[in-house]
């Protein structure tokens, strides 16, 4: 089951984050399709979050047709096997993590890894989708 | 949209001060308002008359459609957590909650004994012996107790500290869950409010300078960057809120009622804290939200 957290300093309403954290778990794989979400309490109560935030990214997310409520039991993740990671995720995974590690063998610190991977990935993606 | 509570040039005078005047407000049910402006806005004496604590000195207020210093009905359903934590403290847990079941007919006892075991009080524990934060929970498990219908807080976490700020935060997001109640909560930490409310008020002055579903109020709201430039240079259909200027750079604040159209400035997101400090800035300085290097321009 996923584990909501609230990042303060992002900038990002509570609301989006939530949405956000559940996409981001889909496609690396973390939820599964027919996994349960947490209830609307649970998550009030772990992260001190206003109800109405939750249901409303619950909302959205059933909107977005990732997951869907069932009256009484629960909210569950209902997704096709293309909108879940590719079978390739792991190999894709373990490249970046050999690339990670030779980047801080050359001296990278983790700032500038993360500077580099950015802008590189703004470079390629630039030129995929204009 | 139906309000819980309703002010009309509500006014509260001490001797020759007024703590409130002319305020005029209206808190819809069913949310978690959080209410925020400096110290002096009037916020607290707000809290003290919605609660019939005081009785208004000019204009109606209405709650719960009563009227509260004279409507005991009104008064029963709704429930107030000081902002200095009342409890008398040569009184035990115990004896508190006895006090609540005696002058309260909604009272929830067992949802009260429950409370205090969760929160692992010891009931036979007199409150002054209990710290910040137990004190804090014991106020709070009181106000629920009551199976309030508005539930009111005055900086009920200012003295706390993190982990009892979040344990106090848990357990009233989690009533909100339970029970059908509206909240407002008074405070200064917006991160708070950014958490826990879903409206908000900004009061200054005993005037509202902003209401509004709190989502709504990020997304319409923007920073624009771009070269420095006076008033008459500013976009067409936006509201500037707030603006600051460097010797090359304007960055405004703008309340969006469109698009904004020239390529000239730079969009970004505002934080809900960006933006409450940009209304109590404009609410300090009401005739020109101009900033030059800090100074306010007349």
């Amino acid at each position: 089951m996923i584990e909501f957290y609230l990042d303060q300093k992002s900038g990002v309403t509570p609301y989006l984050q939530l949405v956000q954290q559940v996409r981001r778990a889909v496609k690396l794989g973390l939820l599964l399709d027919g996994d349960q979400l947490p209830t609307v309490k649970d998550v009030v109560g772990k992260i001190a979050i206003n109800p109405n935030t939750v249901s409303k990214a619950y909302r959205e997310l059933e909107h977005q047709g990732l997951v869907v409520a069932r009256t009484g039991v629960g909210t569950f993740v209902a997704i096709a096997p293309s909108d879940g990671p590719p079978a390739t995720l792991r190999p894709l995974r373990r490249d970046l993590e050999r690339w990670i590690a030779r980047a801080r063998d050359a001296g990278l610190d983790d700032e500038g890894i993360e500077a580099l991977f950015i802008e590189s990935f703004r470079d390629a993606s630039s030129v995929v989708a204009p | 949209m139906t309000a819980v509570l309703e002010a009309t040039d509500l006014g509260k005078r001490y001797r020759r001060k007024w703590a409130l005047s002319d305020c005029t407000l209206s808190i819809p049910q069913g949310h978690v308002v959080g209410l925020v402006g400096p110290n002096g806005s009037g916020k607290s004496t707000l809290l003290n008359l919605a609660a019939g604590l005081l009785a208004p000195s000019a204009g109606r207020l209405d709650v719960l459609g009563g009227t509260p210093a004279r409507d005991a009905t009104a008064v029963g359903r709704v429930g107030f957590v000081a902002q200095e934590l009342p409890a008398y403290s040569a009184f035990s847990v115990r004896d508190h909650l006895r006090l609540g079941a005696h002058l309260n007919p909604r009272w929830d006892a067992e949802l009260a004994k429950d409370r205090i075991e969760d929160l692992g009080l010891d009931p036979s524990q007199r409150a002054g012996k209990l710290s910040g934060g137990q004190r804090a929970q014991l106020a709070l498990t009181l106000a629920i107790a009551k199976r309030p219908e508005l539930l009111l807080l005055d900086e009920p976490v200012a003295s706390l500290d993190p982990l009892a700020r979040r344990e106090f935060l848990q357990i009233l997001m989690e009533t909100v869950a339970d029970q059908e109640v509206s909240i407002v909560l008074s405070s200064h930490l917006v991160s708070d409010i950014e958490r826990v409310c879903d409206y908000l008020i900004v009061l200054i002055d005993s005037r509202v300078q902003l209401a509004g579903d709190v989502d709504d109020l990020v997304s319409s709201h923007h920073r624009l960057i771009g070269s420095r430039r006076d008033p008459a240079g500013y976009p067409a259909n936006q509201e500037v809120i707030d603006a600051s200027h460097t010797d090359r750079q304007s960055s405004l604040i703008v309340r969006s009622h469109g698009p904004v159209l020239e390529d000239a400035w730079t969009i970004e997101p505002v934080s809900l804290e960006d933006l409450v400090l940009a209304y109590m800035a404009r609410g300090k300085h009401p005739r020109s939200g101009d900033h030059f290097d800090g100074e306010v321009m007349a």
